[in-house]
């Protein structure tokens, strides 16, 4: 790292001293490690604020992956969409689309959760699918087509039902209750999920061909098609993985609430792109890491927990502060890349 | 089908696609409502179905004049909801500390602070754009997602409502038997356009979407021209806040506006203004934004239950879009397109919207814009 970037050093005023922090400024690893600081920094005032009521508990920390699961799922999959330089806003609506469908299947038509799990991941895939074809064949842009997409589940939801549907079938209430014992606290099926979810995303981005060709087309498209990568074919793929995270997340969810409501996840697809953006992923694709996007949710479910135990602070706060941060970190990303590319 | 010249004139003619969408969206409204076209005098106001469709319109036609700027310089503004949000709960709650809330003076100085605010918005996502060279849509995102929260805490979570005839006025008042907002609508297009047409100001928005780069090296001040630009689209999306929260009399930091930034977006892209940049249709966006509105009363009308309207809307935008689109355009029809605008038949919106970019848009330069 530090002999690259002291021999790209441009002849500028600042080439005399080949600084710390200029050297630290071109590290890509920097904003994952400014955020996981952040996350620590936060836990850290959090446990010195309220030890007193109980916010040093091993099971708070674990309420994080808890509560912020399927939060976790979409922005792995938003992860992806991004670093392949795409964006992807249908997220939301695939998520409340999925709460709907499960929940329709489930208490209107008396079908078991096994059957309708596989359906509804199907039905979140190909919706993804369907979006990356668009983008990649007729080459409009990913920002009107995923907008398109938004639409178009959030009317499906309310196709199907204008009041929510409360699950009350007892398989679902029992998957939902389940809990995995870690000694010192316990974890859900969700949490376990999108562990496992963010174990896989981190090998396929990291470990196979398919994820080097994501940050590839990210990187630069024109260099990753004369390359001969498939970039048609990454690119239907990533927005694929997407609708597919998005309706996991959908199902996480629909565990968490237990209820399908066409009005559940408005928004979301905004959290999770904050998630990847705090999480160090640059928006311009090509550069980040999964590991991140984890932070990234933390942060964003650790503000949520402090604005609780706080008590008297409104949730609005929550939104202020996700504003803050991402302005923050855009900043940041900002410094970084006109550093490079000088 | 004719090839008279003077129809291919008139179907080429960019505004021409929007317009037929829109008088077969109305048309489709007689046989439901035949007294749909009628507009009845009571009580010295203008009542009608034509008429609520513009009032009801209005805040959105006010957004996307404001949104095609920034389409036009490349750019894109996520922020307008929330700006609208933040107006509408600074005046509303401004107005509602005064002891009179009818007093003129207070109302003024309310809106005052309100559009201020809405300034300092489109202040903020310029100098993020066009300074800071962030991509338009993440730098917008910031007050998207802030600003709400900002919103409900001037509102302090609360719906704010007021009682005050003179701020009833914008939003739901009439004046000379019309809707005052109809005249606050064509007051601000008609700005726009004048500023843009009659002078080289719309040439300089248009050069600068074409290509920022190459217009910074004519000598034009890009930087600034994208700054104005955010500038005007917060400050007609603090106008139509204004009127939203005046029609409702009420402040509500979390729904007012919401989903706004999507129709303005839509209602741009029916009026045939290129995502790219470097081109914009101040009329055609007048005209997208009253089709999403008919669009909406008529799915009211035709009993259509109300929840699809949603899908409606994507299908609009999915098919709009892939006939900008000149990858799909060669696939589908060929090398014909733009000949015979009727080809495709049947239905009157892909044939809208199949030659209507034709005639509007060339393949523009590509861009990163997302």
């Amino acid at each position: 790292m530090s002999t690259t970037t002291t021999t790209k050093r441009p002849p500028a005023a600042e080439s005399r001293t080949p600084s710390k922090a200029a050297q630290l400024l071109g590290d890509r690893r920097l904003p994952v490690l400014v955020t996981a600081g952040l996350f620590l920094a936060m836990y850290v005032v959090g446990l010195s604020r309220y030890q007193n009521y109980g916010f040093g508990e091993a099971q708070v920390f674990m309420n994080l992956f808890i509560d912020n699961g399927y939060l976790l799922v979409a922005a792995v999959g938003v992860t992806f969409v991004i670093l392949s330089g795409g964006i992807d806003l249908s997220v939301g609506s695939v998520i409340g689309f999925t709460t709907m469908f499960t929940a329709w299947l489930v208490e209107r038509q008396g079908l078991p959760i096994l059957v309708v799990i596989p359906m509804a991941l199907a039905v979140g895939a190909f919706g993804g699918f369907l979006m990356g074809y668009v983008i990649h064949n007729f080459e409009i842009q990913p920002f009107i087509v995923t907008l398109a997409g938004l639409f178009l589940f959030r009317g499906l939801c309310l196709v199907i039902s204008k009041e929510s549907i409360s699950i009350g079938d007892s398989s679902v209430s029992s998957m939902a209750g389940a809990q995995v014992s870690l000694g010192a606290g316990f974890l859900s099926i969700g949490a376990i999920v999108a562990l496992v979810v963010l174990a896989v995303a981190f090998y396929v981005l990291h470990y196979t061909r398919f994820g080097r060709r994501v940050y590839a087309v990210g990187g630069n498209e024109q260099s990753a098609m004369l390359m001969g990568l498939p970039q048609g074919g990454t690119k239907i793929a990533v927005y694929t993985i997407s609708g597919f995270c998005s309706a996991l997340a959908g199902l996480l969810f629909t565990l968490y609430i237990q209820s399908g409501d066409p009005l559940h996840a408005t928004g979301m697809e905004l959290d999770a792109i904050a998630a990847v953006v705090i999480g160090g992923t640059l928006l311009t694709g090509g550069s980040g890491y999964v590991i991140g996007t984890l932070f990234g949710v933390l942060v964003l479910g650790l503000i949520k927990s402090l604005i609780q135990f706080e008590g008297t602070l409104s949730s609005w706060w929550t939104k202020i502060a996700t504003g803050v941060l991402l302005c923050a970190f855009i900043l940041i990303q900002r410094a970084m890349t006109a550093r490079r590319k000088t | 089908m004719t090839t008279t010249p003077r129809w291919r004139a008139l179907t080429h003619h960019h505004l021409f696609w929007p317009v037929a969408v829109l008088v077969i969206l109305l048309l489709v409204n007689v046989p439901f409502t035949p007294d749909f076209f009628s507009i009845k005098m009571t009580d010295g106001h203008l009542y009608g179905s034509l008429v609520s469709i513009v009032l009801f319109g209005s805040p959105l036609i006010l957004v996307a004049v404001g949104m095609t700027l920034v389409i036009a310089t490349g750019g894109i503004d996520l922020s307008v909801g929330a700006v609208v949000a933040i107006t509408g709960a600074l005046t509303c709650s401004y107005i509602s500390d005064q002891a009179d809330q009818s007093a003129l003076s207070g109302v003024f100085l309310a809106m005052g602070i309100g559009l201020v605010a809405a300034v300092v918005c489109g202040l903020w996502n310029g100098f993020l754009v066009a300074r800071m060279g962030i991509q338009p849509i993440i730098a917008t995102l910031i007050i998207m997602v802030a600003g709400r929260g900002v919103a409900q805490l001037i509102t302090d979570g609360q719906i704010i409502t007021v009682n005050s005839e003179p701020y009833k006025l914008i939003g739901g008042g009439y004046w000379l038997t019309l809707p005052f907002s109809i005249f606050v609508v064509a007051a601000v297009v008609a700005v726009t356009v004048a500023l843009t047409r009659r002078t080289a100001l719309g040439l300089l928005v248009e050069s600068v979407g074409g290509n920022a780069e190459a217009s910074r090296l004519v000598g034009i001040r890009s930087m600034r021209i994208k700054i104005m630009v955010y500038v005007f689209c917060a400050l007609c999306a603090g106008i139509a806040g204004l009127m939203i929260s005046s029609n409702t009399s009420a402040a509500d930091g979390n729904n007012a506006g919401l989903w706004i930034e999507l129709d303005a977006i839509l209602a741009v892209v029916i009026g045939g203004t290129s995502l790219l940049g470097g081109r914009f249709s101040i009329g055609g966006t007048v005209v997208g934004a009253l089709v999403i509105q008919t669009l909406t009363t008529t799915i009211y009308t035709i009993g259509v239950p109300t929840q699809t309207n949603l899908v409606f809307k994507a299908a609009v935008v999915i098919i709009v879009c892939l006939m900008q689109s000149p990858k799909f355009r060669a696939k589908v029809f060929g090398g014909r397109f733009g000949t015979k605008p009727g080809a495709k038949g049947g239905t009157g919106q892909p044939a809208a919207a199949q030659a209507e970019p034709a005639a509007a848009t060339e393949p523009a330069p590509k861009m990163e814009v997302s």
